[in-house]
């Protein structure tokens, strides 16, 4: 997942010549057009990854817009004053207009992002997709090591190809960021993962711990970290960024379940991030569809994209602090954390205005935090596969 | 392995962005920005002015001798307000030296 989304990168500072833009944006008073958009171009993916982003009910390969229904949607983006367009998925190779979308998002002026199980990609297909103008690769990898990243995967011989793919997308001389997302069955393999980055010449790694909404909360008690593991992957990723500046970059996303204080989700709902669904939903936030009794607008209805995030009933609904209930209503942080996430705290309380349970101060929070505790303590290894049907069971 | 990733700025240094960082200016907002992979920069006027300098070609030097006449300022000042921000960059991972011809 890209993290322009409102996780810290880069600490902001006044005196900086080369400030983060976002940072400045995040503080504004207006909401103004966020500066990147994620594209979620089709759920189809070959990939059954068990903490998938994806929404547990997906968008069917018929639902998705088509090709100049795409084509509009990123020439409105870069009107409006998007900047980024991260095409993602699902698996964004599965849909074969990629690189005509590629190529109409970069001569409309937009920086372009692939984040990709790079399965599917061949030499050919992305040597294309760089002459179309792609900026950069993101290619996610489910380990170090042959068995157990393909058997997170669901998909046997992905891991072989996914380092063929980073290899080639280095020799196209397109700039890889590896992505890494950690839970307790690869967390031991982290120092591989970085010593892997560095070797397939990667500018950046992500170090995403699960985030356990839809799919993940699914797959929590098999995928739950211990509090040591998480210590030790900290330590870890200190330790890399000093040895490893101006290198290799390191994001590092940790587990809210084990934080006295929730992250600012989305860096607050409607406030700088959405995303576009395979059917053309502008969403707050890519799992926001879990929320029910919410009803988003699409790029197929007569709104313009702009009219959605400004004034669509989604957006305003979580927006700023006037939708609060105590504790969050007279909290000190309302502003600083906006109260959390609101798909967790749907999923775990039943109320998207409740406080999300990572909260300390959210009533819920101890027995979410002893249940996760359990839970990473537990022998329940088997994944439940991401897909269509619902989800499938690991054989054992 | 391609090229040293990390570089050291200096005054015979003959910096670029590298293909992944685009230097654009953003209508809507008005500002000038740096589009690189999941960041977008706000560069203050001066690092504007200096990396619109940077084309590989002109060295850290060359930079700082145009900059010294421009805005008839002393040159070593300028030299080392050019190399900081330079290097800032590079350490970001948003900045690369063109090589040195090999054939």
């Amino acid at each position: 997942m890209s993290d322009l989304l409102g996780n810290p990168t880069i600490p902001p500072d006044a005196s900086d010549s080369l400030a983060v833009l976002e940072k400045q944006r995040s503080t504004a008073e207006t909401f103004g057009i966020p500066l990147a958009v994620l594209l979620e171009i089709t759920h189809r993916c070959p990939l059954q990854c068990p903490y998938c982003s994806n929404p547990v009910e997906l968008d069917r390969s018929g639902k998705e817009l088509t090709t100049e229904e795409w084509k509009k949607v990123l020439s409105e983006l870069a009107e409006i004053g998007v900047l980024q367009v991260h095409f993602s998925g699902g698996e964004p190779t599965a849909r074969k207009d990629l690189v005509e979308l590629v190529k109409h998002a970069s001569d409309a002026g937009l920086y372009t992002n692939l984040i990709t199980s790079a399965v599917l990609l061949t030499r050919e297909k992305l040597s294309d997709l760089a002459d179309a103008g792609l900026c950069h690769v993101q290619i996610s990898f489910q380990g170090t090591e042959i068995s157990l990243s393909d058997r997170v995967a669901g998909y046997k011989g992905a891991h072989g190809k996914k380092l063929e793919v980073a290899k080639w997308t280095r020799e196209v001389d397109l700039p890889l960021t590896v992505n890494a997302v950690m839970h307790r069955q690869n967390l031991h393999q982290l120092p591989e993962i970085i010593q892997m980055a560095v070797d397939l010449d990667a500018d950046r790694l992500e170090v995403a711990n699960v985030q356990y909404y839809g799919w993940a909360l699914k797959n929590r008690a098999a995928l739950m970290p211990t509090v040591a593991q998480l210590e030790e992957c900290t330590r870890i990723v200190e330790e890399a960024r000093e040895q490893l500046k101006g290198r290799l970059s390191i994001d590092y996303v940790v587990p809210d379940y084990y934080a006295l204080r929730p992250k600012k989700c989305m860096g607050g709902w409607g406030r700088q991030f959405f995303n576009i669904s395979p059917a053309g939903k502008v969403l707050p936030c890519h799992a926001a569809e879990s929320i029910t009794g919410l009803d988003f607008e699409s790029v197929r209805s007569n709104h313009s994209i702009a009219w959605i995030w400004q004034n669509s009933d989604a957006f305003n609904r979580y927006r700023g602090t006037g939708w609060m209930k105590e504790p969050c209503k007279s909290c000190a942080f309302r502003e600083i954390d906006f109260g959390g996430c609101r798909c967790q705290a749907f999923a775990l309380t039943g109320d998207a205005a409740n406080t999300d349970p990572a909260c300390a101060l959210s009533p819920l929070h101890e027995t979410i935090f002893k249940q996760a505790e359990r839970e990473a303590e537990g022998e329940t290894n088997r994944f439940i596969y991401r897909n269509f049907a619902g989800g499938t069971l690991e054989s054992e | 392995m391609a090229g040293p990733r990390h570089i050291s700025v200096s005054e015979p240094s003959r910096p670029v962005l590298p293909r992944h960082a685009k230097l654009r200016y953003d209508e809507t907002r008005q500002v000038w920005v740096i589009l690189a992979p999941e960041r977008v920069l706000a560069p203050d006027e001066i690092a504007v002015e200096v990396l619109q300098l940077c084309n590989g070609e002109r060295s850290v030097g060359d930079i700082s001798d145009q900059l010294a006449a421009k805005y008839a300022a002393p040159r070593e000042a300028i030299l080392t307000d050019v190399i900081a921000m330079l290097q800032d960059l590079a350490d970001k991972g948003f900045l690369t030296e063109a090589r040195e011809k090999t054939s």
